[in-house]
């Protein structure tokens, strides 16, 4: 049901009060022990951001698109590992089951991600497929009424909380590109699964990644997503299509923290016998950052409007998706360049932003691959056939 | 048992507060607005007595322009059962307040008000005291623990230099202190459902109050601005400054 103006903005003020008051002072500590406190999960469990996206039906709260952004933005004040946390069943981890799977699978999983009860990853990245995600070869065989999985999937987001992962694997061992592979889901307790070791990221500590590796990991025959072989690379597209779009609204209210610092710090701090605000230089600055994020930002509203009135939005996405992160790395840089040297200390929020918003350029589709689905759409099109 | 709670649309704790050119008042155009944050402390108890079973029902009510219906949504999407909203636009002095208050009381009889001790845009402390003074009530002022059961309540209250346990006799009226609680966040499945909630309308003629102001605000001023301090090298210079400059000693 979508919300009238009023509760929305009630919810988004009740967020900007989380923010302000619980998350933001935990920042430092989240980045030096890299581990985000149980109480602050179990907090946002119970403010229902895990379940933000999942429908109504299925015990989730069924934000339509421009809904979920405008959480998303507001949410991604505070530094990005905290929206990681639900970020996976809010996005990739949940949307598969949600927009393919059998109505037994929705009932059985969305519920427990949607109250935060699982955490779900999403597992389509390996030591040998990246942005080439359809040449992937972890296998699912066939064994009796089940599948047998083998293979190695990187960098997982949220992989050493996860209790359920969907799992991209490849069923048809003759096709070799995406017509091969199927989703699965794939409980972290069952046989067979195992976890890599953490790995030191550049940023979003407290946001952790993993391998997961299978061997010899055997899943019920409904573990296959939709109950169909051969679909799941289209399933893995659907979940991203709408995933790249919160990452694009993560990256704008990060944009618009960032720039707010810089604003705070550029009146506080006096050079030459005046607050740097009033040097141009940094003026110009401060103008390109904020008009950068309203353009980003304008972009993602209109996509996600577009989205909720049920258009297609692969390549709007792919817009925003690619304009939005390199826009928060510029708008970063210029955070940390207006702070002067204090702006490379970690002390200084925009220190640990200026890492953590690197990371948007690379997942869940680099910026060469958005220029590539940008690109090709353009061309076929205008009639084309693009390589 | 039944608890009433008022609760005050207010400016936000966070909003830098500015004098009206004219200086008749503070600016409120476009500026932020929440419930008063000793009201919400006010709704977790009784929200947190019901939950316990000591409540059967926490009603909140407010009194002010349409806007207050937002802050009764956020009560409700907290916890209380139901809302009633007396609408009033302009300037309310705690007297009235207290008066109109006092007026819901005997249509809802409830066994316990809780009340903010004081709301932060006016600071004034005063409708709890009042409101019990017209109703005859108990009062605990300042509360920073409670405990209400078999019609009875003991609450620990927070005064100079320590603290006070009283036992009142119910029904009563409460003031909380900071310390009481720390109020939850609505969240937005609750805030969802809150929607559904009713809340009543009423009008201060319908209470049968006056609500004339009795004070008249000659002028509104800002604080003094801080002066910047200075550092002493000794205690010597210290002792110097505070008597020859300061004059103070
Ligand atoms: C913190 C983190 C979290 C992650 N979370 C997840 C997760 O939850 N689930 C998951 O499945 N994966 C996840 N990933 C993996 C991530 O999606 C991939 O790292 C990403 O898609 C890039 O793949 P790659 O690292 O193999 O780089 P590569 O594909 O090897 O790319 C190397 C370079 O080549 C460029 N390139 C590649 N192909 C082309 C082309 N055709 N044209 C032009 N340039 C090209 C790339 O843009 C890049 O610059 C995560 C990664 C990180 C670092």
């Amino acid at each position: 049901m979508p919300l009238d103006r009023a509760t929305l903005d009630r919810f988004l003020e009740t967020v900007d009060s989380f923010v302000a008051e619980r998350l933001i002072p935990a920042e430092a500590e989240v980045d030096a022990t890299d581990r985000i406190p149980d109480g602050l999960v179990e907090e946002m469990k119970r403010l229902g951001l895990f379940g933000l996206t999942v429908p109504e039906d299925y015990g989730g709260l069924g934000l339509a698109p421009p809904e979920e952004m405008e959480v998303a933005w507001a949410v991604s004040h505070a530094a990005p590992a905290f929206r990681s946390a639900f970020g996976t069943n809010v996005t990739i981890g949940s949307q598969g089951i949600a927009i393919d799977g059998t109505e037994e699978q929705k009932r059985r999983y969305l519920p427990k991600m949607a109250s935060g009860e699982i955490v779900a990853s999403f597992a389509l990245t390996e030591p040998g497929a990246g942005s080439d995600a359809a040449s992937l070869t972890t296998r699912a065989d066939r064994d009796g009424n089940g599948y047998v999985l083998n293979g190695v999937k990187r960098f997982i987001t949220n992989a050493p909380v996860a209790g359920v992962f969907t799992v991209m694997a490849r069923t048809n061992r003759e096709e070799r590109g995406a017509r091969g592979i199927s989703a699965f889901i794939v409980e972290a307790g069952a046989p067979g699964v195992r976890l890599g070791g953490p790995e030191n990221k550049m940023g979003q500590k407290g946001a952790p990644i993993c391998d997961v590796i299978f061997e010899d990991c055997r899943v019920p025959g409904d573990a296959l997503i939709g109950g169909v072989e051969g679909r799941g690379f289209k399933t893995a597209m659907k979940a991203l299509d709408r995933g790249r779009l919160h990452l694009a609204a993560t990256c704008c209210g990060l944009a618009d923290r960032l720039i707010r610092e810089s604003v705070d710090f550029a009146l506080g701090r006096e050079q030459f016998g005046r607050p740097v605000a009033e040097f141009q230089l940094v003026q110009a600055m401060l103008a390109d950052s904020r008009t950068e994020h309203d353009v980003a930002w304008a972009l993602v509203r209109d996509a996600a409007r577009r989205a909720g009135e049920g258009e297609p939005i692969a390549r709007l996405g792919a817009e925003a998706k690619y304009y939005a992160s390199e826009m928060v790395g510029r708008v970063a840089d210029r955070a940390v360049q207006i702070h002067g040297g204090s702006g490379y200390i970690d002390d200084y929020a925009v220190a640990r932003l200026y890492r953590d918003v690197r990371i948007y350029r690379l997942y869940e589709g680099t910026s060469q691959i958005q220029q590539l689905v940008i690109a090709r759409d353009m061309l076929k099109e205008a009639g084309g056939s693009p390589p | 048992m039944k608890v009433l709670v008022p609760v005050k649309r207010v400016i936000d704790y966070n909003v830098k507060v500015r004098v009206k050119a004219d200086r008749t008042g503070v600016d409120l155009a476009n500026v932020k607005m929440s419930m008063n944050p000793f009201d919400e402390i006010a709704v977790e108890e009784a929200v947190r007595m019901k939950e316990a079973g000591a409540a059967d029902e926490a009603v909140a009510v407010s009194l002010g322009p349409q806007q207050s219906q937002e802050t009764l949504r956020t009560a409700l999407a907290m916890g209380a059962d139901r809302a009633i909203h007396v609408v009033h636009d302009g300037e309310l002095e705690p007297l009235a307040v207290a008066k109109m208050l006092a007026g819901v009381v005997g249509e809802e009889a409830p066994d316990l008000v809780i009340l903010g001790k004081q709301a932060i845009d006016d600071d004034a402390n005063q409708t709890g005291q009042m409101l019990s003074g017209l109703l005859g009530w108990s009062q605990g002022t300042f509360v920073s623990k409670v405990d209400a059961s078999d019609g009875a309540v003991r609450v620990v209250r927070e005064v100079d230099g320590g603290l006070e346990t009283v036992a009142l006799r119910m029904p009563a009226v409460l003031t909380v202190d900071l310390r009481l609680n720390e109020p939850r966040y609505a969240s937005l499945p609750n805030i969802m459902k809150a929607r559904k909630k009713e809340i009543a309308r009423k009008t201060p003629a319908d209470l049968g109050v006056d609500t004339t102001p009795r004070l008249n605000t000659l002028r509104v001023e800002e604080p003094p601005k801080r002066q910047g301090g200075l550092k002493v090298g000794s205690v010597a210079e210290l002792v110097d400054k505070l008597h020859n400059d300061a004059g103070v000693i």
